[in-house]
């Protein structure tokens, strides 16, 4: 102990609470940080988990929540919902795992391993809206494969776009921007792969069937499946896309909360909303919880 | 990495084939819809001509690129010191910092605009219904992507050792902050101002629920109306976005491990 703390620790009750003080000091640096997240983050998270049980007179009520768990038409555009983010997360996954695997083979600094990064996150984080544009110009009903087929093949699956605007459109399209999300997150891992680890197997004469199946496959499954989860919360997410697509029905959750938001005037159409959202932040929030757990087992690898 | 052998070469082509294909299908379908002349299989620019007179769009471009730069005056004067404070000084709030900044990641973009519409109707009395109010939630909604790309950064450099360095040297601490750290985490900033600008210039689902015209949102009712400059403008929305983000410094892991290597 120095000097100076010495005769600190001997003065006054006064010199003792304006230590306290000082010593929470430096939390104020981050109030202002903390009050712009609970004002435009935090407290409308609460606000959509709590008034889902207020009733228009300000009562609780189990009625909005009940109607989303029990009524058909809003279990079916559950059902499609998780229907479409696991069909495309796992297609996002597998082509997006091996998109990832050939970028990390490439050259390190190359230009192609850049282009391809800044296209994925172009297509990943920012297309929304232009990527259904792309869809509909490519498998619409004046697209470009859509008039191929027409006139080179007659009367085909693909001459006839109406699938675009399905369950399996919405496949299709949210396919695009989970494989670019796919290479982003899972290329760490596989760059992670040391070489040494290959040419070990190798020289002690494993296969490459050997390598992936003993060393490869196991050190990246945890990080792959956490990848997958995360590609299922950013599908099930999604909004933009599908509402530049369908613009009338709602066969997903975040279009039946826009048909809930537009029809707030109703009665209950507020709080029916926030039902839904509350439904989406269980899914969500379940996913993630998973996500989080694996991701404990990658941070073991990575050291 | 190793080199791979024939086998795993021809893989790795047909891969890239085969997902290059999807990908660039719809791109190149863009660029054929919007510039067909009619029935008769002629091409013209006209509907890229036509961008700068569309209704609305260049107001909205205006308001979004606005709105992409408050964004980043949030992060810089909100996001960047917090982090950097956060890390020097308070390193129990560390965790809880992360946890936060990663929420809007678990937290659907649609369900947070059920519970912020209120909170905007309440903020317009003091806007009014300027659309610039929406950098309050957009700048949260970078906090994921802004927050990765500047914790890559704090940690290849020993920020804490640099501060304790400046400190000893008699720096005030505005001046380890600002002369000190934030050079030496320059890399990080500027990549997570560049996703950020992205991503508020893609941003749909809180303007449109909202009603507020953004680029996004006239873009989308453009393509109500006039498919072709729709697509048109679309795709020239994807190659600003491509050469934006081909111009973020390359991300730390790579170069890390090349160092190992040398």
């Amino acid at each position: 102990m120095t000097q100076a703390q010495i005769v600190e620790t001997g003065s006054s009750q006064r010199g003792a609470g304006f230590r306290r003080i000082k010593r929470w000091l430096p939390y104020l640096g981050v109030v202002p940080f903390f009050v712009l997240v609970a004002v435009f983050f935090l407290w409308p998270t609460y606000l959509v988990v709590t008034q889902a049980f207020v009733a228009d007179d300000g009562s609780f009520t189990l009625e909005y929540v009940k109607t989303v768990a029990t009524e058909e038409v809003n279990l079916n555009a559950f059902r499609n919902s998780i229907q479409v983010s696991a069909v495309t997360a796992i297609l996002g996954g597998v082509f997006g795992g091996l998109l990832a695997w050939a970028v990390a083979n490439g050259r390190n600094h190359g230009v192609f391993r850049r282009a391809t990064l800044a296209a994925s996150g172009v297509f990943a984080q920012f297309g929304g809206v232009m990527l259904a544009f792309a869809f509909l110009a490519t498998f619409g009903f004046n697209g470009l494969v859509t008039l191929f087929f027409a006139d080179h093949f007659g009367d085909t699956i693909l001459s006839n776009p109406t699938w675009l605007y399905g369950i399996w459109g919405l496949c299709v399209v949210y396919t695009f921007f989970q494989i670019p999300l796919m290479l982003i997150v899972f290329l760490p891992a596989v760059e992670g792969l040391r070489g040494e680890w290959r040419e070990a197997n190798d020289s002690l004469g494993g296969s490459t069937w050997r390598y992936w199946r003993h060393v490869g496959g196991p050190i990246l499954l945890p990080s792959f499946l956490g990848a997958i989860l995360l590609l299922f919360a950013n599908a099930f997410s999604a909004y933009a896309t599908a509402a530049a697509l369908i613009s009338q029905g709602s066969p997903i959750v975040p279009l039946q909360i826009r048909g809930a938001l537009g029809s707030e005037v109703a009665l209950g159409g507020a709080a029916f909303g926030k039902a839904l959202a509350l439904g989406m932040v269980l899914v969500v929030g379940v996913v993630m919880f998973g996500y989080v757990l694996l991701q404990r087992r990658v941070s073991r690898w990575e050291q | 990495m190793k080199k791979l052998t024939g086998v795993a070469r021809i893989w790795r082509v047909v891969i890239l084939l085969i997902v290059g294909f999807y990908l660039l299908l719809p791109l190149f379908s863009m660029a054929e819809f919007s510039t067909r002349a009619g029935a008769d299989g002629g091409r013209t620019l006209d509907s890229w001509a036509a961008i700068p007179t569309a209704p609305d769009l260049l107001a909205s471009i205006l308001v979004s690129v606005q709105l992409a730069l408050l964004a980043v005056l949030g992060i810089l004067v909100l996001l960047v010191p917090t982090m950097i404070w956060v890390h020097l000084r308070l390193p129990l709030m560390r965790r809880p910092l992360e946890v936060i900044c990663m929420l809007p990641i678990a937290i659907p973009a649609i369900v947070l605009v059920v519970g912020i519409a209120p909170i905007y109707r309440w903020l317009s009395q003091f806007f009014g219904s300027s659309p610039l109010s929406l950098a309050f939630v957009y700048t949260i909604l970078t906090f994921p992507y802004a927050y990765r790309a500047i914790d890559t950064s704090l940690r290849s450099v020993d920020v804490n050792t640099l501060a304790e360095a400046a400190r000893t040297l008699g720096a005030s601490w505005p001046k380890t902050i600002m002369g000190i750290i934030i050079p030496n985490i320059r890399n990080g900033i500027l990549g997570a101002c560049v996703i950020s600008i992205a991503l508020v210039l893609g941003e749909f689902t809180i303007a449109s629920l909202l009603n507020y015209e953004t680029m996004q949102v006239v873009i989308n009712l453009l393509g109500k109306r006039e498919g072709q400059i729709s697509v048109a403008v679309s795709l020239a929305a994807l190659i600003f976005a491509f050469v934006l983000l081909i111009a973020i410094p390359t991300s730390g892991k790579k170069q890390e491990v090349a160092q190992d290597g040398a």
